[in-house]
């Protein structure tokens, strides 16, 4: 009886964690203006909290003013110095801050039926897809670590996460992982 | 675990994600060195610390990183509103 | 021993038998079974000790309201204290046993406080018999009374389960899954709302899974209530939690929910989560909470076989288990009678109901004569025999003057009280919902709606189950409503054969006895009679709250569930008031205990908080680093060889950078980018010293004041362009320190083009220091000239090293020549592997943190948060030097203009020298002009660092002393147990005052 309206067993705890391909990121400040003058090679989101994606380029915006660019390009050819040489010239006439944070964090894919509700032994936000569509993106809580959370699919989530807390994060989800499949 | 509304994010938020910075409108001074004693004490040290509203500072630290304004009930523990930093504080009847 | 299990009927899996222990007695029972109702099955009503006075107690409930059989259950690690064996799932191989009794439950020593004369364990006793001497409470008193007055005793060993949390959102939270939480979710639920239906035991259903008589919609109402759980079962949109208590209300329609996963399994899954912790936000909620039967107040009402006439209904309905062989039932409410009724027709023998009423009509009474039971209208239950067990009870008759006459005697094993109903408002009211006190009824109702909630059936005040029902489906469909869902409306069931539950009691029931010589309980759990009460009105206690504290009255774990309104009333009548003029206690959450293990979760171990590793780690791992924790971090605090003690290895260490070359990881240096046209201005602001003309390319020591003017942090800082500064902050000030820019930046200073993004994780740091540096060093780097011309101390150059690129930094904590080398972090472990090749040629050594920390204070170099502790200025710590003095302000300027600020007897920072070389000083150790302290005189200061130096060959410290910089020369004093250890005042620097080093 206990859980019996939840997914059934299978579904339940289905879900994959895994580490993404490395790839170049950007934390890009200021104002619309150097938004849409970025030349990353995606347009840069206008609406706060939302992702924007052409792969294998993606900019999240996470503050009013704040865009979080991520270069997935394939791997060993990570073009992160021209593509700051290349931002850096297109905006050279605005005032704006580029910072290369390609290895300050990592990201985790956690992605199946179950995602959201192992997420949710940790995040403490509604990941429902009416509450936490597609495309949306942001910076939250995972138990004791911060991370960033985009929702790229309706069963599909991106992790970015300071790579030190990574073990963390991937540890507890591998624990609710567990507990979740035990319990199906 | 409240749920605070960032007038950033335009969203009702968990609690956990928010900073409290505070009591609200407290300028630093334009020209500290001005100051007398008397008004930089007062300026660093003295708050209102009412029973009833409040208009306090918080930050959506795990969110957007914004400071934003708050008129909370310290009663209650309610917010009535939130606004952001720079925006005068609002008329709320409590 | 005689069965009491029914022949048939009721909720048990008879088919299978399962084995339990209780106290180390065999017992069998049956799936379906509560270690009570097994027990129970078995004869046995002895199940716990009282808290106070050790009297023999047995279960009065069959639910969660249960006060007095406490048990534990388990063994080792999963021993788990203070369970409700009328909550406990049976399960084969249980072991179970009793709590508070030594050296048996039928033998226990300590009721001989029930024994001593009266008063001595009356309200306050605490207060007023503990207290004197004074003295003696710490060292006699209090250890007798916590082994003597106590519930279960903690396990021992770790737990060795898990446990786990989950955030859930939903549109309509149920609580409770009776009559009318099961028709509310059924009409939410059909609705298309989210729901999230919870109730705290195995089965849906309730008191209809008790339920004998009644029919809904045709159905036996067990029935019923299976039928509605299937229904639920099937909805996608419902989440039907079992065993789930939702035990507290928080703000905004925040629910705290407990699961037990896994108790009820013999051999749980180790891969399951024990129990699991919901953090449940709804838009609407439904209480469906039910109410719990009250008491009654009369003596020797707590003897093992007296119970809630309901507790005897579920025993016998839902258990199959005979709650006795021939029942008294001392009845105020109509409900008495449908217990006696069903009883009878279960076989046991129904000595008498005594109806405290003198006129009792209706269809309850009319059901009991149909039956033939004997009645008595008018009359009370003066006392009970019988002490392990009941074996009779004293009857009275109230005469119409109120005074109660004997009317003899009566032999019984089992005396059921139906006292009426209390509406179980424990979560309306944590929702500050205000309660309303139902005159006619003596009872305490939901008032106005608190925010987006709906009680309904008996927990409303609603005890009719055609009322519950009723009241479920209107608030399921108006909560869905509100959320924006009425797909399908949903029609009220239909209710037969129920007998509503008229009257009820409160307060003392009358008896003829000596009141000094007998004991009434109103709250069991807590051993309090109605004499207690009564005591301590008559002491002063006004205050509904005072009579609860002094008393101990609805406290504890119980918090008054079957308590709360006896107490009320009876301190009422007390000081001649009407009940709500009394008022009301809180109700705390939780509802029922809840685990550690459930409010910890998954943080406990190792991920109790994140273990922050750098990228060297697993390198200094392999050479046998011991690590410290700083923060979250693991750093490595010193290279032992194999044998060699922390004392050895550093001075090894030190010894080996100051001759030839360390090697040591400064990664979890906090880093934080700030860029932008206004970056130089926004340093200028948030630090004290002059960034304008500091040159691409140098670096600077900055140090960073709140606006009090106290140092807050500290560190290098590099200028890479004129709009980009690579500012490095203390280890644990790293988000501390963004915070504070960020807060300048945005609230004060918005008008300034710049902006910070920590670059803490970006970069692996690998600092290379000693004379040998630059050799070390130099073979690696690609495109950097590192000649002390081209690249002098404190400057910081691009280029690449080991063919990656690199932020370069000339600088040094150890007063050595020395470079941090900064790569992107994924390259660390190569480029520190690098590095290590190439200086093993020239000696090198890793060292850690304590090597660090020595090496930096020979130096005289503060630590933030070692030699500072938010009351210390800069020239406390002789640091006027890094002050801008130019600049018109600064965060902290103009708080070091105070006059305070330049008070002479401020606590400067000075050494300390030790007459004794080898005697290191007590980090935090006081000092004092004197060698013996004169009491109420404050000290000096107080020593903030002490190491033994390899370099000086002595023990050196740093300590902040009272004008401490006036009394460089003097002799001071430390006192310590063992005597004062006399010091001399001096510089805070010891060696290479010149910098000399530096310089190469």
């Amino acid at each position: 009886m206990s859980d019996a309206a939840l997914p059934a067993a299978g579904m339940l705890g289905g879900c994959t964690v895994r580490k993404a391909d490395p790839a170049a990121r950007f934390v890009l400040r200021g104002t619309a203006e150097v938004a849409a003058g970025a030349s990353f090679g995606v347009a840069l989101p206008s609406r706060l909290n939302r992702a924007e994606a052409s792969d294998p380029r993606a900019a999240l915006k996470l503050g009013p003013d704040e865009w979080l660019l991520i270069a997935a390009d394939a791997a060993g050819d990570i073009p992160t110095a021209a593509l700051q040489a290349q931002m850096e010239a297109a905006l050279a006439a605005l005032p704006h801050s580029l910072v290369d944070v390609s290895h300050r964090q990592m990201a985790l894919l956690v992605e199946g039926p179950g995602a959201a509700l192992t997420l949710n032994a940790a995040v403490p936000l509604d990941l429902s897809v009416e509450a936490f569509p597609v495309g949306m993106a942001t910076r939250t809580i995972f138990e004791k670590a911060e991370i960033v959370l985009w929702r790229q699919g309706a069963e599909a989530f991106r992790i970015e996460v300071w790579r030190s807390f990574a073990p963390y994060v991937q540890a507890l989800l591998a624990a609710v992982q567990a507990e979740n499949e035990a319990a199906a | 675990m409240l749920l605070i509304r960032c007038p950033y994010c335009e969203m009702d938020r968990p609690e956990l994600e928010f900073r409290y910075g505070g009591e609200a409108h407290v300028a630093r001074p334009v020209n500290p060195m001005a100051e007398s004693d008397e008004s930089w004490a007062e300026f660093l040290y003295m708050r209102t610390n009412p029973k009833g509203l409040h208009a306090e500072r918080w930050r959506h630290t795990s969110g957007c990183g914004r400071f934003f304004n708050a008129i909370r009930h310290t009663v209650t523990d309610r917010f009535v509103v939130t606004y952001k930093a720079g925006e005068p504080r609002p008329e709320v009847k409590p | 021993m005689t069965s009491f299990r029914t022949a048939q009927g009721g909720r048990i899996d008879r088919a299978r038998t399962l084995r339990f222990t209780f106290d180390g007695q065999s017992y069998t029972g049956h799936p379906g079974d509560t270690l009570a109702s097994a027990l129970i099955a078995n004869g046995v009503h002895l199940m716990g000790r009282s808290f106070k006075y050790h009297r023999p107690r047995g279960p009065i409930a069959a639910g969660a309201e249960e006060p007095n059989a406490l048990v534990g259950v388990g063994r080792g690690g999963r021993y788990t204290p203070n369970l409700r064996a009328t909550q406990v799932e049976l399960y084969d191989g249980l072991v179970a046993e009793s709590q508070n009794r030594w050296p048996s439950l039928a033998m226990d020593v300590g009721e001989v406080n029930d024994l001593v004369p009266a008063g001595v364990f009356a309200s306050g006793f605490y207060y007023k018999t503990f207290m004197n001497p004074p003295s003696a409470w710490k060292d006699l008193y209090e250890p007798i009374i916590r082994r003597a007055a106590g519930l279960g005793k903690a396990p021992e060993q770790p737990d060795p389960d898990h446990y786990s949390h989950r955030y859930a959102f939903c549109d309509v939270l149920v609580v409770g899954a009776g009559a009318a939480g099961l028709s509310a979710a059924l009409a939410a639920g059909r609705a298309g709302a989210r729901v999230i239906l919870a109730d705290e035991q195995p089965d849906l259903g309730g008191s209809l899974l008790s339920d004998a008589s009644a029919t809904i919609d045709g159905l036996p109402a067990a029935e019923w209530a299976a039928k509605a759980a299937a229904e639920l079962a099937g909805l996608a949109n419902v989440t039907v939690l079992t065993r789930t208590q939702c035990f507290g209300a928080y703000a905004q329609n925040f629910f705290g929910l407990a699961q037990r996963l896994t108790d009820h399994m013999p051999v749980p899954d180790p891969k399951a989560a024990r129990e699991r912790l919901w953090k449940v936000r709804t838009r609407e909620v439904v209480l469906a909470t039910g109410a719990i039967e009250r008491p009654l107040v009369f003596p020797e009402n707590d003897r093992p076989g007296v119970m809630l006439a309901s507790a005897a209904r579920t025993y016998l309905n839902r258990f199959g288990a005979k709650p006795g062989a021939r029942a008294v039932i001392f009845t105020a409410c109509d409900s008495g009678y449908g217990a006696a009724v069903d009883l009878a027709r279960g076989g046991v023998e129904i000595a008498a109901i005594v109806d405290m009423r003198s006129e009792a009509n209706g269809p309850g009474i009319d059901a009991a004569r149909a039956a033939n039971l004997p009645v008595r209208t008018g009359a009370v239950v003066t006392g009970v025999k019988g002490r392990l067990r009941a074996t009779g009870v004293e009857v009275g008759t109230i005469a119409s003057n109120g005074l109660v006459n004997p009317a003899g005697q009566l032999s019984c094993d089992l005396v059921l009280m139906a006292g009426g109903w209390t509406p179980s408002v424990h979560l309306y009211s944590q929702m500050r919902g205000k309660v309303r006190f139902d005159a006619e009824r003596q009872i305490y109702v939901p008032g106005d709606r608190a925010s987006n909630e709906h009680s309904v059936g008996a927990c409303g005040g609603s005890f009719g189950l055609a009322d519950a029902l009723a009241q479920g489906v209107a608030a399921g469909t108006a909560a869905a409503k509100a959320c924006g869902k009425g797909a399908t409306e949903t029609a009220v069931p239909g209710v037969a054969g129920e007998i509503l539950p008229r009257g009820g009691y409160q307060g003392a029931v009358p008896h003829h006895r000596d009141v000094r010589k007998v004991k009434a309980f109103v709250d069991f759990q807590n051993d309090v009679t109605a004499k207690d009460i009564k005591l301590a009105v008559r002491e002063g206690f006004r205050s509904i709250e005072h009579v609860k504290r002094y008393t101990t009255t609805g406290m504890a774990t119980d918090q008054g569930k079957t308590s709360n309104m006896n107490g009320l009333a009876i301190a009422a009548e007390t000081m001649g008031k009407a009940i709500p003029e009394v008022g009301l206690t809180t109700f705390r959450p939780p509802y029922t205990p809840v685990t550690f293990g459930t409010f910890a979760g998954h943080s406990r171990g190792d991920l109790f908080d994140p273990i922050r590793r750098t990228p060297s780690h697993a390198w200094a791992q392999a050479r046998g680093a011991a690590f410290e924790d700083v923060g979250m971090w693991k750093r490595a605090w010193y290279f032992p060889k194999p044998g060699e003690t922390m004392h050895a290895a550093v001075e090894r260490e030190c010894k080996a950078v100051r001759a030839s070359v360390g090697l040591f990881d400064a990664s979890t240096l906090g880093k934080i980018e700030v860029v932008g046209p206004d970056a130089a201005e926004f340093m200028n602001r948030l630090y004290t010293n002059p960034w304008t003309k500091l040159e691409p390319g140098r670096c600077r020591y900055g140090l960073m004041l709140n606006e009090a003017g106290f140092v807050m942090d500290d560190g290098v800082i590099g200028r890479l362009a004129p709009d980009r500064f690579h500012v490095t902050t203390t280890t644990g000030g790293a988000p501390r320190v963004l915070a504070h820019m960020e807060d300048y930046l945005q609230t004060e200073f918005p008008e300034l083009k710049v902006w910070l993004t920590s670059t803490t994780e970006q970069w692996a740091v690998i600092a290379v220091q000693g004379p040998k540096a630059r050799e070390v060093i130099a073979p690696l780097v690609e495109g950097i000239d590192l000649s002390p011309a081209a690249m002098p101390h404190m400057s910081v150059r691009l280029g690449t090293i080991c063919g990656v690129p690199t932020r370069l930094f000339r600088v040094s904590f150890t007063g050595e020549l020395g470079f941090e080398i900064n790569v992107p972090a994924e390259h660390g472990p190569a480029v520190w592997e690098a590095v290590w090749k190439a200086g093993e040629a020239h000696g090198m050594v890793p060292y850690g943190t304590e090597t660090m920390h020595v090496l930096r204070a020979e130096k005289g170099y503060i630590i933030v948060g070692q030699e500072t502790d938010g009351t210390v200025t800069p020239n406390d710590l002789g640091l006027d030097w890094a002050i801008g003095k130019a600049k018109p302000d600064f965060v902290g300027k103009r708080s070091l203009a105070r006059p305070d600020m330049a008070k002479p007897d401020r606590k400067q920072l000075v050494g300390l020298m030790t007459s004794d070389a080898g005697v290191v000083l007590e980090e935090g150790a006081q000092i004092t002009a004197e060698a013996a302290p004169v009491q109420g005189r404050p000290a000096l200061g107080h020593v903030t660092s002490a190491y033994a130096s390899p370099t000086l060959g002595r023990s050196i410290a740093m300590a902040l002393v009272s004008g401490g910089r006036a009394r460089i020369g003097e002799t001071l004093y430390v006192p310590m147990p063992s005597g004062a250890i006399a010091v001399t005042v001096t510089e805070p620097i010891f060696f290479d005052k010149a910098g000399s080093r530096l310089d190469v």
